[in-house]
């Protein structure tokens, strides 16, 4: 009976260090403020590169990101259970009807989808829309077609299959590329469409860039898509792609920034809004925003005020963190006309940012 | 199991528990009270899952009601969702795993028990918990890595070159398929079933042994008629474990399955199983109803896991049956 009596005992003594521990835990939470996000997960290097830097800026805030992709974010600020949510693909009408209060949409950063594929020797290729249309619908299924040929002259074409390889999980990374697609393909639009998930007309699912660059790198004659980042990264063979302006483009940081001040000019208020084949004769034309959603009244005078300041150091100090990381820094048009949104942010009507 | 429970309450009572000091009753009590509601969570869990997929999957239910289960579809664009090729993706690979993986374990298994040299047995028992313990992602890895390729230039032509005659074995080598996804579940289900058919084997009477010896049996005979007949129940209880988390596994499938909703009868030609697909497309669905849909990806994978469990058990009952009549 004295082991039991001991046992309780013990049992009392860990309850007693439990409650202490939460209590404390609780306590220095409030002396720090806590600012809850949660989305995208091509953006979380960034992200949390941004998070660490600014509490040099403002030691007074913390951030907690989850990177649970776009439409766990989209869900989770729509059911606010988070200060701010994070998506690589912008929110649709619908959604935005359903949201309990007006949300808006604030670019942070760029991102670039680039072809990747493996060839005999790897030459250097160059691809027209509508032959990474044709071959994504399984309409070119050779690569010494003679349409290939004709853009790449000079380039020893094998007799091959070509093998198709696209992500399996949902990604903004999918959707940037059939976004793409669908704008300089009427068939693709009409028989595939965009999503962050499609039903492929041809070809393999790899999980994740890795996963599809790992089935490219294995497979004579496979063709696939991913990151910008992750192929400059790892070296892959990057091929040039005809943009709007009609010229040859090569995949890079600078050609993606370029892409956003091409469309600049006719920016939607809201920042809906898709870069792929955009003008402009330097812009790489498969490049995207990724947003971080906000609602446009805050509930909490305190948390609006240092979610604004924070959004605003990330628009401008934020993006010298961006080459390191190899996104794509927000080219400077674009920077003045966030600007000018942040300072629509209200607490009960009042702007946050010119408060201050 | 509460019939159980009652005998073992009535044995244990007196003899455990002599003292009929309030503390120890009460303690008998509270230790009864504790047992009884962890078998009762695991009740409450598993019919609290049923109802919370269920009215999560309804949306879905009631766009699609059974056409869902009967039609190859999977269209997030156009919000068409049919998870037959699903289904048939995660039962064709766990089988192909399990005609693969049973021969494989049991015979380790045997050679475990009966014949090997007790020397021996440590350092291999040491590998396979060794090979228990590798996350999946990592066997995913090796597959695209090694076993794709090596599948897709020596084994996938070889195979279509000597039975290309069969539809099993046609059309272009992808490395990556049904065939990969067979392997890698195999080896990541072998172990479980090497190490629980061991125990089984190894619980086996001696008695058993020395008697098949004593009637003149050869070894073969012994271990054929007098242990491996005696363990079969339990045997097949380590293929079921092994057939559970084969029907589970999402990361190492999904990295070598080709991830492709489409039947084929090719096992050269890409899949998808039920469980990759919940875990590549959850993530990042947006719509109502693709969520709906993938939630009742989910309730058909419970159902399948519910019925290929439930066949099983008919089949260790009616084995069970047969042993006992053979006896007699």
């Amino acid at each position: 009976m004295k082991g039991v009596q001991g046992l309780y005992k013990r049992l009392g003594v860990i309850v007693a260090v439990l409650v202490l521990a939460v209590g404390h835990a609780g306590g220095s939470v409030s002396a720090q403020m806590l600012m809850n996000g949660a989305g995208a997960t091509f953006p979380y290097p960034i992200y949390s590169k941004w998070f660490d830097e600014y509490t040099k800026v403002d030691p007074s805030v913390r951030f907690n990101y989850q990177s649970i992709g776009s439409g766990g974010g989209i869900r989770q600020i729509m059911e606010r259970t988070v200060d701010f949510g994070a998506s690589d693909g912008p929110m649709t009408d619908e959604q935005l009807k359903q949201a309990p209060a007006e949300l808006i949409h604030i670019p942070t950063v760029l991102g670039a989808d680039v072809a990747t594929y493996n060839l005999p020797g790897n030459p250097k290729l160059r691809f027209t829309p509508d032959l990474l249309a044709d071959i994504f619908l399984g309409k070119i299924t050779k690569w010494n077609d003679p349409r290939i040929a004709e853009v790449n002259p000079g380039v020893a074409l094998p007799n091959q299959p070509i093998i198709v390889v696209h992500r399996s999980d949902g990604s903004g990374t999918t959707y940037i590329w059939v976004d793409y697609l669908s704008k300089v393909s009427k068939e693709w639009e009409q028989k595939v469409g965009r999503g962050t998930s499609v039903n492929w007309p041809v070809g393999l699912g790899g999980k994740g860039n890795e996963g599809v660059s790992g089935q490219v790198k294995s497979t004579p004659g496979a063709i696939g898509y991913v990151e910008l980042a992750y192929a400059i990264k790892n070296n892959l063979p990057a091929p040039m792609v005809r943009n709007q302006a009609g010229k040859f483009v090569q995949p890079s940081i600078q050609s993606t920034t370029a892409a956003a001040a091409g469309a600049a000019k006719n920016m939607p208020s809201d920042f809906r809004v898709s870069l792929t084949n955009p003008p402009g004769d330097d812009a790489y034309p498969i490049a995207s925003f990724t947003w971080l959603l906000v609602y446009k009244n805050q509930s909490d005078q305190a948390k609006g005020q240092a979610l604004v300041k924070f959004l605003r150091w990330a628009i401008h100090d934020g993006q010298k963190y961006t080459s390191d990381l190899l996104y794509a820094p927000l080219p400077s048009q674009v920077v003045s006309q966030i600007e000018a949104k942040l300072k629509q942010i209200t607490y009960q009507g009042k702007p946050l940012l010119a408060a201050q | 199991m509460v019939q159980e429970g009652g005998a073992a309450e009535g044995l244990s009572l007196p003899r455990f528990a002599p003292s009929t000091r309030k503390m120890g009753r009460w303690g008998d009590h509270l230790f009864r009270l504790l047992i009884r509601a962890s078998a009762l969570a695991l009740l409450l869990i598993v019919s609290g899952m049923v109802v919370v997929m269920a009215m999560a999957a309804f949306p879905s239910i009631k766009a699609f009601g059974w056409r869902f289960l009967f039609t190859s579809t999977w269209d997030p664009v156009a919000q068409h969702f049919g998870a037959l090729p699903l289904v048939y993706g995660t039962i064709v690979s766990s089988l192909l795993a399990l005609l693969i993986a049973v021969p494989l374990g049991i015979g380790a298994a045997v050679f475990l028990s009966e014949l090997a040299p007790p020397w021996i047995r440590p350092p291999i028992s040491f590998l396979i918990e060794l090979l228990a313990a590798i996350p999946s992602v990592v066997y995913g890895l090796w597959g695209i890595f090694v076993l794709a390729p090596w599948l897709r230039t020596q084994v996938q032509p070889a195979l279509g070159s000597a039975l290309g005659f069969l539809p099993l074995f046609q059309g272009p080598p992808y490395g990556v398929g049904m065939l990969a996804a067979g392997l890698i579940l195999a080896i990541m289900v072998v172990p479980f079933i090497i190490a629980v058919s061991r125990e089984v084997l190894l619980a086996v009477p001696d008695t058993q042994r020395e008697a098949a010896l004593a009637l003149g049996a050869t070894r073969w005979e012994t271990t054929r008629l007098a242990v491996l007949r005696y363990a079969r129940s339990g045997l097949i209880g380590a293929v079921l474990l092994g057939l559970g988390r084969a029907l589970g596994e999402t990361m190492a499938v999904t990295m070598v399955i080709g991830n492709r909703a489409e039947i084929s009868a090719s096992l050269f030609a890409p899949g998808y199983t039920m469980a990759s697909l919940i875990a590549n497309e959850f993530t990042e669905a947006t719509s109502n109803l693709y969520l709906s849909a993938l939630v009742e990806v989910g309730l058909l994978l419970f159902g399948v896991t519910v019925i290929v469990n439930a066949l099983a058990r008919l089949l260790v009952w009616s084995v069970g049956g047969a042993v006992k009549e053979v006896r007699e």
